[in-house]
């Protein structure tokens, strides 16, 4: 129990620290790579709660397919400090607003979880049965609905890319 | 033996065993190149040229090691070192073999057996793609560049495909662990009919192997490294063993690969007969890892072959195989499996 709490300790300062440094290192490139370790530490989460298939497939969907996909765009982007545009005052302002409040949000969200502890050792939440039964039994609707909305987000991608062609063909 | 010391042996022989195939896969890829083009091939150093590996890898360490003077050192060394560990890292959930019985206790031919296995090793190998983008990224090079992002866009491509194939095998099975679905296929020809998973799923096993051709970044699908564009691709601008990590780290995903499809498709330490000879369990177990390391030899020399005779595609031609033609064959098979779990779960 001792060595599960110190690595709970470890990966939670892994994951805030290199979370600091996604936002204050200069380079965009090394923001994506912090932002990686960061996904890892919570992948190491993951399998503390005994929830290895999360722990998977936070890995493969996050950390080996989407962050990619991020570092692919920057390369190809080559930011650096001088090509980024100034930012006025208000827009930082505001940006500074929304993201507190969406913490105050998260905050409200996670108050009064306490109580509802699980103990990892004993429940098998993160297996692949339990994961499948839980999806497809409870929660079948919201799981159809949300796959409905990346088929939509999916679609509405391949237009925007279609609808580009088009327009240059045209003029 | 305790059980701690057992698995600590089996995980010094693993990485000496991966170690040695991807050093002498070296050889036999030129031998096969030579064979195929009527050529000697090495043979200087030593009997038949056996000691070429050897020569080879100590050139790489003698080599001067070369750092541009604009890249950024840190990421510059993590690259081949990435793609090195990840490389070295999917070994441990494959079932190398059956339990083995010493002095009354079974000890497992596999260093863990988790309930994900198969998903494992698909994380493993999409880590494994930063090593190549890292590397490409800080060389500081417009060819390391577009070398690194074809290997990405390349990998990402196939892995959607390579998944979806697996998934059909996943349903069939109805586990994700290695040792499982090894296990599913025990048997074989002989007393009680079973046939390997490549009998039920051609088609799966077929999109499987392709997706791994490009995963290792292997000819017809070399685009990464193509000469004729990009000098060298994403590894020009390295030199002496950081480039000797990448070539054997290539190695090491093909002996892997090749064991996985082995595992996966081809009965792992399966063998037809096993139960029907009256062998001990010890007997079985130590023919049914000899017999996985034949499967695995013949899907090396599968991947020369394929090397040394189809020509390299053009890009283009490589995204609409990947998403045009394999994806949707394999959402089809995936359609066609559940059809067929269902239709015999009703009868």
């Amino acid at each position: 129990m001792e060595f599960t709490n110190n690595l709970f300790y470890f990966l939670s300062f892994v994951a805030v620290l290199s979370a600091l440094m996604v936002v204050f290192s200069k380079n965009p490139v090394h923001s994506v790579l912090y932002l990686i370790i960061t996904f890892f530490a919570i992948a190491g989460h993951y399998i503390l709660l005994n929830a290895q298939f999360l722990a998977a497939v936070h890995v493969i969907v996050y950390a080996g397919a989407i962050m990619v996909l991020f570092l692919y765009v920057i390369m190809l982007l080559n930011l650096n400090q001088e090509t980024e545009p100034h930012k006025s005052t208000l827009i930082k302002l505001a940006a500074a607003i929304s993201a507190g409040l969406l913490l105050v949000v998260f905050v409200g969200s996670i108050r009064g979880s306490e109580q509802m502890m699980v103990q990892p050792q004993q429940v098998e939440v993160g297996s692949v049965k339990d994961m499948g039964r839980v999806l497809f039994k409870e929660f079948l609707l919201p799981f159809e609905i949300s796959s409905v909305l990346l088929l939509v987000a999916m679609i509405g991608a391949v237009m925007l890319g279609k609808n580009e062609e088009e327009g240059k063909n045209a003029s | 033996m305790t059980l701690l010391l057992f698995k600590v042996l089996l995980i010094l022989a693993v990485f000496a065993i991966s170690l040695f195939m991807a050093a002498y896969s070296t050889y036999a890829e030129r031998k096969v190149a030579a064979f195929m083009q009527d050529r000697l091939g090495p043979d200087r150093a030593g009997p038949f040229g056996l000691l070429q590996p050897l020569a080879d890898g100590l050139k790489l360490f003698m080599k001067e090691e070369i750092t541009p003077e604009v890249s950024n050192k840190f990421l510059f060394v993590l690259g081949p070192s990435l793609f090195m560990i990840t490389a070295l890292m999917t070994g441990v959930v494959i079932p190398w073999g059956n339990l083995l019985n010493i002095d009354g206790i079974n000890y497992s031919l596999q260093i863990t057996d988790i309930n994900i296995g198969i998903l494992y090793v698909f994380g493993v190998v999409s880590i494994g793609v930063y090593g190549i983008m890292i590397g490409g990224w800080a060389s500081n090079n417009k060819f390391s560049l577009l070398g690194a992002i074809r290997a990405s866009a390349q990998m990402i491509s196939y892995e959607v495909a390579m998944g979806l194939s697996i998934i059909a095998l996943v349903m069939m099975t109805g586990t994700l662990s290695l040792k499982e679905i090894c296990e599913y296929q025990a048997g074989g020809v002989g007393g009680n009919w079973n046939f390997w998973n490549v009998v039920y799923q051609p088609l799966s096993f077929l999109i499987f192997m392709i997706c791994a051709f490009a995963e290792c970044n292997r000819a017809p699908f070399d685009l990464p490294e193509c000469e004729t564009e990009l000098v060298g691709g994403y590894h020009t601008e390295f030199s002496s063993m950081k480039l000797g990590l990448y070539l054997f780290a290539e190695y090491i995903n093909m002996f892997i690969s090749s064991a996985t499809m082995a595992t996966l498709f081809f009965g792992g330490y399966n063998f037809p007969f096993m139960h029907d000879l009256g062998l001990s369990q010890n007997a079985i177990t130590i023919i049914g890892t000899g017999v996985l390391f034949g499967k695995i030899i013949f899907f090396i020399f599968f991947f020369m072959w394929i090397r040394w005779t189809i020509p390299r595609f053009r890009y283009d031609q490589l995204m609409n195989l990947g998403w045009k033609g394999l994806l949707p064959l394999a959402i089809g098979n995936l359609l066609i499996t559940g059809l067929f779990i269902l239709l015999n779960n009703r009868g």
